[in-house]
């Protein structure tokens, strides 16, 4: 059975539609810069919703609502793709995140945090009959929360799915990346060679799956999730679980390596993370695809990445055209690969989308446009 | 020095949770990584954690990190020359 | 179709292995009941010492579940209700005052659950399939239907579910491995059963 994302949204600091965050990224704009955070911490480069401007926002979709700020940014999110879609019986809202409401925590309110109480609010403020499905798996949750709805679809537990993906930027989270000494002091440079780390971000995403197939839809080919079994924190140097995810990928779509036009990789412009994955492409002949990061644009939103760069992959495909890697400039990995430098119109079909994340998981993803 | 490198043991011990060692097996100069202790990535951050909270120095470069925790040795003569606590 | 083969559950003080007891705390702490568990376990990973108390429940679980396994095709789909809220607290503890101000590395990894999915692929050299799923209780239908879709599509030879409770000194573990053959049916009355 084949299995489609239909209509998309984004929340991050580029805007608030897929069509605004896809025309900045095209004028060659970036969401990092430096955000204060507290008074301990300072200031960092990252990406930041701007709150008033969001808040604005948000009171064209519900005035009245009183909720915490992630949830206005889940609802903010997935209300238009609802309305596009309005919910049946058997839809299911799938939710991707690392923290949740982690925020709640700093006010001494541990109930607050529960991230199952916040996909039940979002589950009942659209209304859904069903019981929301979680998924808390680091920085691949956005891309599994994809392969769990067009997995679930396939065995027809459900038609439809609203896959959403959230993390918000706090000291949490900054204090946390501090401590690995993995945070760049600068605007953050994926593959290249003067790379110093990540840039930290926040964005909320929804997108519409189901079994429909429709005009501009883009079917799921294949997809994987395979864990490295090799370190907690670090990417095994062979690129063993992203290797494997994307083989399978590949091998249930039915497709080879040089069919492959763009790879939206993970890209987080750690030493270790860009370097793995040179090395995991290399092994399966991807070298010369045509390959960014997107996280030069939007910083590391954790949770949210998965799906957000997938939307973002979406649009590329749509719209025939190819991303510059934002950051890059000179390669920085011993085995190369074909990073994208400059904006290009290009007949583009089929897409590889890869993430990977602490705890050692990894998660592939095939995308084709079908028209 | 001894008392510092003793106590060096002891925090190294607690910090990184080495439970079935003691600090009779942690001799002066034998490497801290690489075969002897086991110790990973997150043991080596770990360490400059220890090195702020206990002996007030923050390293300006974690890199500085490989030549400081090559052993109980080095790690006393850094903390003897730099700690402010 | 297929079964559950295995299945070990672990509460305040006692840990059981398909239904029978096999082990009861005799000490005070969670920490040192789970290091009687490991110790009795017979095996050298000193890796067990630095993991979170979440960890290291579900790493003992884990263990007994597959001490005799050589599959290396298992795919792990743990689950709870708090997520890694227990470590996430020690975390924000140690940035709250900034007079006192020291995030540490060790206890900043294990602020994610997935971590102990980490954890015993590491143990177990899995290099499978994983999630890990946040729900209020158990979630016997859909993991009913995900492992069985696992396995019925050969992404994995057999599949390790576990509910992975530890919350401020409140811990649970509930583990079953589903494969073709076993000792009970795997069904959603039996997960109920394991889960409960």
């Amino acid at each position: 059975m084949a299995v489609f994302i239909h209509d998309t949204n984004i929340i991050s600091p580029l805007g608030f539609s897929t069509d605004d965050n896809f025309q900045k990224i095209l004028s060659g704009k970036s969401a990092i810069e430096k955000v204060f955070i507290n008074d301990k911490i300072g200031s960092v480069y990252a990406g930041k919703i701007n709150d008033e401007l969001f808040n604005n926002h948000f009171q064209s979709i519900n005035a009245d609502f009183k909720g915490s700020r992630i949830e206005k940014l889940l609802i903010a999110a997935l209300s238009p793709v609802v309305e596009k879609n309005p919910i049946k019986d058997d839809s299911v809202l799938i939710l991707s995140t690392t923290k949740g409401n982690i925020a709640a925590l700093a006010n001494n309110n541990l109930s607050g945090a529960f991230i199952d109480q916040l996909a039940k609010n979002i589950n009942s403020y659209f209304g859904f009959n069903t019981e929301p499905i979680v998924v808390s798996n680091a920085c691949t949750s956005g891309v599994v929360a994809i392969s769990l709805a067009k997995r679930f679809i396939e065995i027809e537990q459900f038609t439809n799915a609203y896959v959403v993906a959230v993390d918000e930027l706090t000291p949490f989270v900054v204090s946390g990346f501090q401590s690995f000494q993995a945070m760049s002091n600068e605007p953050c440079k994926p593959y290249d060679a003067s790379r110093t780390g990540v840039n930290l971000g926040e964005a909320a995403v929804a997108v519409f799956v189901s079994n429909d197939d429709r005009t501009e839809s883009i079917q799921i080919l294949g997809d994987a999730n395979i864990n490295d079994a090799n370190h907690i924190s670090g990417p095994s140097r062979t690129g063993e679980g992203l290797f494997l995810s994307i083989e399978k990928a590949l091998n249930e779509a039915n497709i080879e390596s040089n069919q492959i036009d763009y790879i939206s990789a993970h890209g987080t412009a750690t030493l270790f993370n860009d370097e793995m994955e040179a090395v995991a492409f290399n092994r399966l002949n991807l070298q010369n695809v045509p390959t960014n990061s997107l996280k030069g644009y939007f910083g590391h939103t954790l949770g949210a990445s998965g799906l957000l760069e997938t939307v973002i992959t979406i649009e590329s495909l749509k719209n025939n055209v190819l991303i510059p890697s934002f950051g890059y400039q000179k390669q920085g990995t011993t085995q190369q690969i074909n990073i994208i430098t400059k904006k290009e119109q290009k007949a583009l079909k089929t897409a590889l989308k890869t993430a990977s994340g602490f705890g050692g998981s990894n998660s592939a993803m095939i995308l084709v446009k079908n028209s | 020095m001894d008392a510092l490198k003793q106590e060096l043991k002891e925090r190294i011990i607690n910090a990184l949770n080495l439970e079935d060692i003691s600090i009779d097996d942690i001799q002066d100069n034998d490497p801290l990584f690489g075969d002897g202790l086991g110790l990973d990535s997150i043991d080596a951050l770990e360490l400059i954690v220890l090195l702020d909270k206990e002996y007030g120095i923050k390293l300006a470069d974690p890199k500085q990190g490989k030549e400081i925790f090559q052993s109980v040795e080095t790690m006393a003569q850094f903390v003897a020359a730099n700690r402010t606590k | 179709m297929y079964a559950i083969s295995k299945f070990i559950n672990i509460s305040q003080d006692v840990v059981c292995e398909n239904g029978k007891q096999i082990f009861h705390n005799q000490e005070d702490t969670f920490a040192a009941f789970m290091k009687n568990v490991y110790k009795r376990l017979n095996i050298s990973y000193p890796k067990f010492y630095k993991m979170d108390d979440l960890c290291k429940l579900a790493f003992i679980a884990s263990e007994l579940v597959l001490q005799n396994e050589t599959e290396k095709e298992i795919a792990l789909l743990f689950s709870n209700n708090e997520a890694s809220l227990n470590t996430d607290l020690k975390h924000q503890q140690s940035i709250q005052n900034p007079e006192d101000y020291y995030p540490s590395p060790a206890v900043f990894v294990y602020t994610l659950p997935n971590i102990t999915i980490g954890e015993v692929s590491i143990r177990h050299e899995l290099k499978s399939e994983s999630a890990f799923f946040v729900a209020e209780n158990y979630q016997t239908d859909y993991l009913h239907k995900y492992a069985e879709y696992l396995l019925k599509t050969n992404k994995a030879q057999k599949v390790l579910c576990g509910w992975i409770h530890f919350l401020k000194g409140d811990y649970k573990a509930d583990f079953y491995l589903v494969e073709k053959m076993g000792i009970l049916e795997h069904s959603k009355e039996q997960i109920n059963d394991i889960t409960k």
